[in-house]
Order: structure tokens, then C-alpha cells, then sequence
């Protein structure tokens, strides 16, 4: 069957058995609406909490950032699975004994202030907005190189897919179609990674695969991973560095505050029947994130292998013949794969010295005897120039896999993409129509009142969402590493204070929460630009890029972070003590027992 | 809710149980992933140089046994104090 033919089946079986989903779990309650009635199993929670979790960004871009980081793209391995150790023990299981709707709410009531929960709700909208932004995008490209439609029509149809069962079913209509979602990704990401992993090494299990010998070496891949791109110039897989190890360990740490702090994340553990479910299913979660998080070092380094190798047939073999005049492949027999990606623009060749052969290798080393030898052999540049967002999904392609597995990466990458946008639209509209409509401006609406609200507010944050998509703000790029700035520097610690400080009071928490957003800005907008707009960065204004300790703007949270906490005690030593009944819903947040169903209710 | 129960006792079991999920936390991915990664880089483990894999595969694999042992522990603490949900 022809391949487009195979794409267009697998992708609208899926899209059919999400809508079917939704049908069957259409939301009649607020508590349906928001919280999936209360009654989903850990396991469930945990699956659903993994494709909720898992964006375009971990399917699409992560093992591609890490093929070209070696070692230092572990930092978004660790940093994007340890921050649910910090979920599972600091916050998940407190605020699911706290039993309301939204995150908040949680900080209005623990602060007694509706200014609190007012810029609680301005953070999370601004993480979470900046977060959808890169997950519309991601749809339309996934549907303009898969389905071959135009990249707007893509985000139209992602728009009709994602409004037909958020809308209808709220929480508990995501909840089932990312469980579905789930089971489709992680699918698309394992099988291309054991057929791979099966050809280079014959062992099938990733995870061992990546430590086993190479078939064509006799060496640890790895190993001969290392010497195939040193060979070209690179650095040592194994061991090259993003900046300094210092940047590493503050980045990586931002990742997991950020992680555990990001509301679209903390609200799916509201879900569940009781505390002891929530700390189980917080693990459940991490189980499943670890199926595609331990396979993507391995994708990552098989695909690095195989382009090189497809680039310069014999590296492996024979190195030095590298660099003789038939060391790389002809431009003209280049795969077909190359070929199909050169339309999209994400690959590119370009011929500098003239020889009709393609040179793929680093003309930017430190290396004089490498230098040398490039020199030598007559080439005048690195001439091929590939997105590293390819590496997953030509993936399949470049191991030349049968073309139903192509289609199933597909048919992943759109899973991943909606069911990440789908759970950010839960946590904008639960926030607009909870915490600011019933909580701010009409404390007296009914339920039937919020529920139709917040359907107003999910199908209102959908057109936001696709209008984003169709008109990226040129700062899309960097807007992710924000969402985890400000989730790290503002809401991370303004709810941990909440519940392992019993003093902490309403101005201490506010000061904290806004003198770390604001340090964070001020670092990101130094570099980026006010408010990402071109040519407004005031980088000597702190002294040069990365001037704080080397450290780079999108590591920048946890230092946000740390602001926060040292102002929100400061503060909190010269204010007044909480009342004593919030004292007393501090203790008792902190059991288990009498914990409810979760309502929306306010203490005030 | 009931008051007879020993709350400080409960939240100092509570933290202790803490500090130590944390500080393996931090030692499997801080340490063995970021610090020591150099020096255990040295060791090979089933074709793995070690700190590598610590950052790679390891740190996460911990990170799974961790969040199940700590909600382990937490249920037996709270049956202790009797204040496990009913």
C-alpha cells in the first residue's frame, strides 16, 4: 500500500477513536467537568498523566536534542522525570487531601486572599498559554508533513478534534482520550526503536541495546559511537557538556521544580479517590513516562549512528577512508528519505566545494589535527544541515522500516501534541471559569451556571489556542523554557510554603511568588528581549550573556526559585502570623484521614 | 476531624521519611548523574560508562522505585498514627 494511503488510515482510526471516546464521556457535572468526578483509578490517572505530560516536545524534539547534546541532553531526562519525586512527596498527595478544583484555589484559601489566588491565576495562565503555543505548532507541522495538507489547515483540524472532546467532556472526556493518546505514542516510539536497536546491536530492548556491542564494531556502541564522531570533529558523545556542569545541575534542577509546579500536571492528581491514590499514581505516572524516557537515549544514539553512517558508508569499518574522495556518498544517490525531507526545508545540502558528494561533519572544531586533516581532503564546510527534530520522526525512514510503522510515528507525534494541548486547555478554563469568574466576579452562579461557563471558557481557550498556532508570535521558540521558569519561580514554592510551613502567611507568599517572577523575567528578558520582542534585550545591562555564574536564561527557574523562598520567609518574619484556623487546615491538609470527594466550594 | 492523634510525631515521621527519599533523590541524579559523572564514567556497566548511565537511564529507573517505596512507607506512617483514610 502506498504510504500516504497507510498514513491517512492509522492517523483517522485514531482521530475516530478519540471522538468515540468523547461521545461516551461527556461531562454532566462541575465535578465531572473539572475533576473527572473524583473517581479515576491510579493506574488510569497515572497513563492519562503520562500523555497529558509527554508533548510534542518529548516526542518530537527530545531524543533529536539529545543525539546532538551526548550527555548533556540527559539534564531534560532527569529533569522532566525527577520532578515527579518531588509531585509524589511535596505536593500531589497535600493537595488532593486539600480537595479542590484547581490549583488557585489552593493558594487563595491557604492565603486567605483573593489577591493571592488572583496572581496564582495570572502564572498559570502565562505558563500555560506560552506552553500551548508549542503544541499547536507542533500539530501543524505533523500534519502538513504527514497528511500533506497545508500547516494551517493541520491546526484547523486539531482545533475540531481537541474542542469536539474537551468541550463536551472536560476532565473526564481528556482523562479517557489521553489514556487512548497514551497507548497510541508510546506504541509509535517503542516499536521503530526495537527494530532499530534489533539491526544495529541484535539485542531488541533499547534500554540494553544502547549499552550492548555493535554488530558491525564488535565494541560497546557506545564506544564506537564516540569514535565515529570524534572522527568527524565532534565531541565525545559520552561526556560533552551544555555550558558547565554548574549550568547542568541548576537547569536540570529548574526542570523538576518547574515539572512538579506546572498546574496542568498538579491538576491531574485531583482526579483520584484518596491520598494513598495519589501518591501511587504519581508513580504510576513516572512508570509510564519511563517507558519513552528510558527508550529515547537509545533512539537518540542509534539515530546519530545511523546518519552517519548513511552519510559515510564505511566510518565504522575503515574510518580514515573517511576522508579519501569516496569517503561520503554522491549527492545523487542520497535515500529516498533525505529526499522526502528536503521539502519540508528541515534538511538541507549544500554543495561548497564543488565535488557533488555530501561532507557532514563539525567545521567548527577545536581540533587542529581534525582541522588538518578536513583541510587536507578538500573540504570546505560542513555541507549538510539537519533539524533535529527529524530524528524522530524520519526515524523509521532513515532504518528504513515497513511503511506502517511510519505511520504509527505519525499518528504519536499528533497523539502526543493533542493530548498535551487538551490538558493545558483544562487548566486555562478551570482557572478562568472557577477562579476568576465564580471565585471574583459572580460568587453566586449555580452549578449549571459554571459548568456552562466553563465549556465557554474550554471552547474560548481552543480558538485562543488555534490562533496562537496559526500566528506564532516569533518568540515561540523560547517560550516553553518560560512556562518552566515561572511554574519553578512562582507556583512550585508559593504551595510547598503552603503546606510544610504552618506560618506562612498571605503577604510573605505573595512577595515570594512575585519577586521570583519578576527576578526570572528580568534574566529571560535581558537575553530574549521585553517580553520576547526583537532588539529590547539589555544584556549589558547585567554584564553579557549567561552573566550570572554561566548560568543560560532557560536554566534560570530554580534560581527564581530560591528568590522566592529567601523573600517569602523575610517577609513572612515581619508580617503577621496566619489566623489560627488556617493553622488548623495547614494540620489537617497534612493527613490522610477525612479526606473527601474534591468540590469547588470556598471558605469564603 | 479527630485531635487524638499525635500531630507532631506524625509530621516529624513524615519529614524524616522525607529528607531521606530526597536525599537519595539528589545523590542518583545530582550526584552520580552530574558530579561523579567523571569519575564513574570510568566504570563500564553492560557497555555503559556508569555516570552516563546514572544520567540516562539509572537516576529515572531510582526515581520509580523511590516514589513507590515513599508512598509505601507513607500508608504504614499513617496507619501508625491512625490517621489513614477510613
Amino acid at each position: 500500500m502506498e504510504l500516504q494511503t497507510t498514513i491517512y488510515i492509522v492517523v483517522g482510526l485514531t482521530f475516530a477513536l478519540y471522538i468515540g471516546i468523547a461521545i461516551w464521556a461527556r461531562a454532566g457535572s462541575t465535578s465531572e467537568f473539572y475533576v473527572a468526578g473524583s473517581g479515576v483509578n491510579p493506574v488510569v490517572n497515572g497513563m492519562a498523566t503520562a500523555a497529558d505530560w509527554m508533548s510534542a516536545a518529548s516526542f518530537i524534539s527530545m531524543a533529536g536534542l539529545i543525539a546532538y547534546m551526548g550527555y548533556g541532553g540527559s539534564l531534560f531526562l532527569m529533569g522532566w522525570t525527577g520532578g515527579y519525586v518531588l509531585l509524589a512527596c511535596l505536593l500531589a498527595p497535600y493537595l488532593r487531601k486539600f480537595g479542590k478544583f484547581t490549583v488557585p484555589q489552593f493558594i487563595g484559601d491557604r492565603y486567605y486572599s483573593k489577591a493571592a489566588s488572583t496572581i496564582a491565576v495570572v502564572c498559570l495562565l502565562v505558563a500555560s498559554i506560552t506552553y500551548i503555543i508549542g503544541q499547536m505548532t507542533g500539530v501543524g507541522i505533523a500534519f502538513s508533513r504527514f497528511l500533506g495538507v497545508t500547516n494551517d489547515t493541520g491546526i484547523y483540524i486539531g482545533m475540531a478534534i481537541v474542542f469536539s472532546y474537551a468541550v463536551f467532556g472536560g476532565m473526564k472526556g481528556i482523562t479517557y482520550t489521553q489514556v487512548a493518546q497514551y497507548i497510541v505514542l508510546i506504541m509509535a516510539y517503542i516499536i521503530p526503536a526495537i527494530f532499530i536497536s534489533l539491526s544495529l546491536t541484535g539485542n531488541p530492548l533499547p534500554q540494553l541495546g544502547l549499552g550492548s556491542n555493535m554488530t558491525e564494531s564488535g565494541k560497546p556502541l557506545l564506544v564506537t559511537l564516540n569514535e565515529v564522531i570524534q572522527e568527524l570533529g565532534f565531541n565525545e558523545y559520552t561526556t560533552q557538556l551544555p555550558g558547565s556542569k554548574l549550568n547542568m545541575f541548576v537547569y536540570t534542577l529548574s526542570l523538576m521544580i518547574g515539572t512538579a509546579g506546572l498546574p496542568h500536571v498538579i491538576i491531574r492528581f485531583f482526579t483520584v479517590k484518596t491520598v494513598a491514590d495519589a501518591r501511587s499514581s504519581a508513580g504510576w505516572s513516572l512508570v509510564f513516562i519511563a517507558l519513552l524516557y528510558t527508550t529515547a537515549p537509545a533512539v537518540a544514539a542509534m539515530a546519530r549512528m545511523n546518519l552517519h553512517t548513511t552519510i559515510n558508508p564505511t566510518i565504522v569499518s575503515e574510518p580514515a577512508k573517511v576522508f579519501t574522495a569516496d569517503g561520503s556518498i554522491l549527492n545523487s544517490e542520497r535515500p529516498d528519505w533525505m529526499k522526502r525531507w528536503e521539502v519540508t526545508g528541515l534538511l538541507k545540502w549544500q554543495d561548497k566545494n564543488g565535488d557533488g558528494r555530501i561532507q557532514y561533519y563539525n567545521d567548527a572544531s577545536k581540533n587542529e589535527a581534525f582541522n588538518k586533516k578536513a583541510k587536507d581532503a578538500g573540504w570546505k564546510g560542513n555541507e549538510l544541515s539537519v533539524n533535529r527534530d527529524i530524528i524522530v520522526m524520519a526515524n523509521p525512514e532513515i532504518a528504513m522500516l515497513p511503511n506502517w510503522v511510519i505511520a504509527l510515528v505519525a499518528a504519536g507525534g499528533l497523539a502526543a501534541a493533542l493530548s498535551t494541548a487538551a490538558g493545558l486547555l483544562m487548566a486555562i478554563s478551570s482557572a478562568v471559569s472557577h477562579d476568576l469568574v465564580k471565585n471574583v466576579f459572580k460568587p453566586d452562579i449555580s452549578e449549571k451556571g459554571e459548568l456552562m461557563t466553563g465549556k465557554i471558557a474550554m471552547g474560548a481557550s481552543v480558538v485562543l489556542a488555534g490562533y496562537l498556532g496559526l500566528n506564532p508570535p516569533g518568540f515561540a521558540a523560547g517560550t516553553v523554557a518560560l512556562a518552566f521558569g515561572i511554574a519553578a519561580s512562582t507556583l512550585f514554592p508559593a504551595i510547598m510554603m503552603g503546606i510544610f510551613s504552618k506560618k506562612m502567611n498571605s503577604a510573605g507568599a505573595m512577595a515570594g511568588m512575585v519577586s521570583g517572577l519578576a527576578v526570572t523575567l528580568f534574566y529571560v528578558f535581558a537575553h530574549k528581549g521585553i517580553f520576547f520582542i526583537k532588539g529590547t534585550g539589555y544584556l549589558e545591562l547585567i554584564g553579557g550573556a549567561n552573566s550570572f555564574f554561566g548560568i543560560t536564561p532557560e536554566a534560570f527557574g530554580a534560581i527564581g526559585a530560591g528568590v522566592n523562598f529567601i523573600v517569602a520567609f523575610a517577609v513572612d518574619k515581619v508580617t503577621k502570623e496566619p489566623p489560627a484556623y488556617i493553622q488548623q487546615m495547614v494540620e489537617n491538609v497534612r493527613i490522610p484521614r477525612g479526606s473527601k470527594a474534591v468540590t469547588g466550594d470556598h471558605y469564603h | 476531624m479527630s485531635e487524638n492523634y499525635d500531630s507532631q510525631a506524625y509530621w516529624r515521621a513524615t519529614l524524616s521519611l522525607l529528607t531521606k527519599v530526597l536525599i537519595i533523590w539528589a545523590l542518583v541524579s545530582y550526584g552520580a548523574g552530574i558530579l561523579f559523572a567523571d569519575s564513574l564514567n570510568g566504570i563500564m556497566l553492560a557497555g555503559y560508562p556508569l555516570g552516563f548511565w546514572f544520567a540516562q537511564n539509572g537516576a529515572i529507573y531510582v526515581f520509580i522505585i523511590l516514589i513507590f517505596w515513599y508512598g509505601k512507607k507513607m500508608n504504614e506512617i499513617d496507619r501508625k498514627f491512625g490517621v489513614e483514610e477510613e
